[in-house]
């Protein structure tokens, strides 16, 4: 019956890709036109200056500190949220040990399962208000008044150039643990039980148990964490922008390329060069997240 | 029907994985996000035009519809409602004001502008304005030269621009051209609690050396004696600094910073001022105020925790709600830095602000333009200030007003600088500068940064603004 196959498939997708490239694929192709021309936002007919946009952004300073934030992000933020969500996962599933043959987790772990998840279902505005008061610099805020009872100094936080990026990452992990802890829980689940019990006749301990059973069968979960993580580590845009001094400051401290792209587009009018922005992270998430699948494969055990 | 694959799947859970991963990517952040604007516009059509008379000197259609749209902020929105939508309305009875209020004016009105169906008078002010340089730059925006030649609505023999007080239409000027009605008049000063300082027998320091003296006393009674917020208001400080800038080196000073000349920031009058204000936020600041928005600082003042603040006139009535019974707001202008300056103490930031343009390619031009004139009247002018506790720039509009402690002493600050007053307009014409005059002036204040840093920094961001040829340049 493969008469009439390929109308039948057109008929679904036809809907479906008009509205994907429409929606998508239009305002990106959009993007790269446009920035490839000097617009200022408020003119119907933009005038075409080819890549002189891209020839600015090499040689702007904030374009580099916003990379230079990225760059750390990217290496700490998906690097501490995993190993977090990792323990956590493994606490929770497998951290109890062996009863009657089956693997558990640690007491009350039902009960952290859903509280770890708490934070994911907070808009991410309203977890940078609700930091910008833990963080709030003077003896209201929430960490500086915990400081001041133990006799300490108040810390700026978010006023210190030193460490402001560090606290952004602080909020971004703990936004993003309980997701993947739910996404290990789940891989760590389809690990069939047998191999388990089989460690743990072997003498295998906890630890022993993570790194030669648990890891190595939860790896293609894991780069797709990593991806993930990769991606919205070239975001950031809504927390810093909320959250942050003088938005990305103090003194471009924690500035990243949407913070710079709605500058200079929406303040600065200057959506050419904004464009330009968008287009380089683009190529940027793009190439990140080919590097990480292609680097990272490795044999894996099909079950 | 049914369809058979051509193989056996094999969809492994790894490449299930790497697709979802590879469909993770389509969520790229950003990329596409300012696409969505671009559009095409055609042309805007025919203009309502009505004949011109002595009645209608600026040839109203009568019956055309006009849209207004006005930014719901902190001057809110009743005067255009109570006010001067009324007032046009008796003139023309026939005509449908069409009134629309918005927080977010670019958001709402840019695409408006790009597809070249504009409403025909916008109030663009908010976090959110559109950039007014770019908008004259496109041709959207109407020559009001008509509007100031006409006759005044309410003052019969005298033009509208013979009823502005000296500098309004300057201050709304690009390229030799008025475009923009610049409506509420604001003054800048240190702002106090006129009942605190009396009950501790202060009085406003005019010199230096008697306002760090005085800083000394209140830092020892336990106040911060001066603040402002680093987080979202830098602008106020850079504004008092630049005051007294103008003040050491005369108001060139500012216009040289405007126009963009070589060196212009590192004027020796901008390096002595930086040093004064670098040594009140070095000692008598709160380096923790880097962290506050203006909104907290503001409540801390009205507390009684901070003594002087920077602001404009609209103090008084954005913190209405929060002040508390006792608390007498008063100005000063900011204390001479040397003795040798250029202007004397009693000179004062002033400015007409409150941006209020005519769409050149709206429907009603003519109607908008009119509509301006209404504002400017005595009676639509009076009405405003009642409502919102905010001067405009038509001469004597408030005369026989009651008016509140912070007005009154506003008011008396800015009778007695006289012709003393300047303002800049660096901020508006390259946003690019004033955000780095904001993130440098935090360096100044709170960080221990030096005045010779702030000013050539300044002068790097001033420098390479002049040689981008993307931005267009403004002279006064």
């Amino acid at each position: 019956m493969r008469h009439g196959k390929y109308p039948f498939i057109v008929g679904f997708l036809a809907a479906p890709v008009a509205i994907y490239v429409t929606f998508v694929i239009a305002p990106y192709a959009q993007a790269f036109y446009v920035a490839m021309t000097s617009w200022r936002g408020v003119d119907a007919n933009p005038s075409f200056v080819g890549l002189q946009n891209f020839e600015r952004l090499l040689q702007d300073d904030v374009f580099w500190t916003a990379l230079r934030h990225h760059g750390v992000l990217l290496l700490a933020m998906p690097l501490i949220t995993i190993v977090l969500a990792l323990f956590f996962a493994f606490m929770l599933n497998v951290g109890g040990g062996g009863r009657g043959g089956a693997m558990t987790g640690v007491w009350g772990s039902k009960f952290y399962r859903v509280v770890f998840f708490f934070p994911q279902i907070l808009a991410v505005v309203i977890v940078a208000v609700i930091f910008g008061r833990v963080y709030a610099p003077d003896e209201s805020g929430l960490l500086n008044a915990t400081l001041g009872a133990v006799g300490l100094e108040p810390l700026l936080f978010m006023a210190d150039p030193g460490i402001a990026l560090w606290c952004v990452i602080a909020v971004l992990v703990w936004q993003a643990v309980g997701f993947y802890v739910v996404l290990f829980s789940a891989g760590m689940a389809s690990i069939p039980k047998d191999i388990y019990e089989a460690a743990t006749i072997d003498g295998a301990n906890r630890v022993n148990m993570f790194f030669r059973v648990t890891l190595p069968l939860l790896w293609d979960t894991l780069q797709v964490a990593w991806v993930y993580l990769g991606i919205a580590a070239f975001d950031a845009f809504a927390l810093v922008w909320v959250l942050s001094v003088d938005r990305g400051g103090p003194d471009r401290a924690t500035t990243v390329l949407g913070v710079e792209i709605y500058r200079n587009a929406f303040e600065y009018s200057q959506f050419g060069y904004a464009s330009a922005m968008g287009v380089a992270l683009f190529f940027l998430t793009i190439t990140f997240a080919a590097l990480t699948l292609r680097v990272s494969r490795r044999e894996t055990i099909e079950l | 029907m049914s369809v058979t694959p051509d193989s056996t799947s094999d969809l492994s859970r790894r490449s299930l994985l790497q697709r979802a991963a590879a469909a993770g990517l389509l969520a790229t952040p950003a990329a596409g996000l300012l696409a969505g604007c671009v559009s095409g516009g055609g042309d805007s059509g025919p203009k309502a035009e009505g004949e011109k008379s002595a009645d209608n000197p600026l040839g109203v259609k009568e019956d055309a519809e006009l849209e207004i749209v006005i930014f719901n902020g902190g001057l809110g929105s009743k005067y255009a409602t109570d006010v001067h939508i009324p007032s046009y309305k008796k003139k023309f009875p026939k005509a449908n004001v069409k009134f629309s209020e918005t927080q977010e004016v670019g958001t709402v009105l840019q695409p408006r502008f790009t597809s070249n169906t504009p409403p025909d008078m916008v109030n663009n002010a908010g976090s959110k304005l559109m950039d007014q340089g770019a908008l004259v730059q496109a041709g959207q925006v109407q020559d009001l030269t008509e509007l100031f030649e006409a006759e005044s609505l309410d003052q019969p023999g005298m033009k509208v621009k013979d009823t502005l007080i000296p500098g309004t239409i300057a201050q709304g000027t690009f390229n030799d051209k008025p475009y923009v009605l610049n409506y509420a008049f604001t003054v800048f000063g240190l702002w106090y609690d006129a009942a605190l300082f009396e009950k501790n027998g202060w009085t406003a320091p005019k010199t230096w050396a008697e306002f760090t003296a005085l800083c000394d006393k209140i830092k020892a009674a336990g106040i911060t004696p001066y603040s402002y917020a680093g987080a979202n208001a830098a602008y106020y400080q850079y504004l008092v600094m630049l005051t007294s800038a103008a003040k050491i080196g005369g108001p060139d000073v500012l216009k040289n910073i405007d126009n963009l000349e070589d060196g212009a920031w590192q004027a020796d009058a901008v390096k002595q001022a930086a040093e004064a204000w670098a040594e009140i936020g070095a000692k008598y600041g709160n380096k923790a105020h880097l962290g506050l928005k203006h909104t907290e600082v503001q409540l801390q003042h009205n507390q009684g925790k901070v003594a002087f603040y920077p602001s404009g006139s609209w103090l008084e009535n954005e913190q209405a709600k929060d002040t508390p019974p006792g608390f007498k707001y008063a100005v000063m202008p900011t204390p001479s830095v040397t003795g040798a300056d250029k202007l004397p103490q009693t000179a004062v930031y002033a400015a007409a602000g409150e941006m209020y343009f005519v769409a050149a390619k709206g429907k009603n031009p003519r109607g908008g333009m009119e509509y301006l004139r209404h504002m400017l009247s005595k009676e639509g002018a009076k009405g405003f200030t009642q409502l919102t506790k905010v001067l405009t720039v038509v001469k004597g509009a408030v005369d026989g007003l009651e008016i509140s402690p912070g007005l009154t002493s506003s008011n008396a600050m800015l009778t007695a600088a006289g012709s003393d007053y300047f303002a800049y307009r660096f901020d508006t014409w390259y946003k690019k500068l004033d955000d780095e005059a904001r993130s440098a002036t935090n360096e100044l204040m709170f960080r221990g940064g030096t005045a010779q840093k702030f000013c050539d920094r300044m002068q790097k961001a001033a420098d390479a603004v002049k040689k981008d040829s993307s931005i267009e340049k403004f002279k006064r």
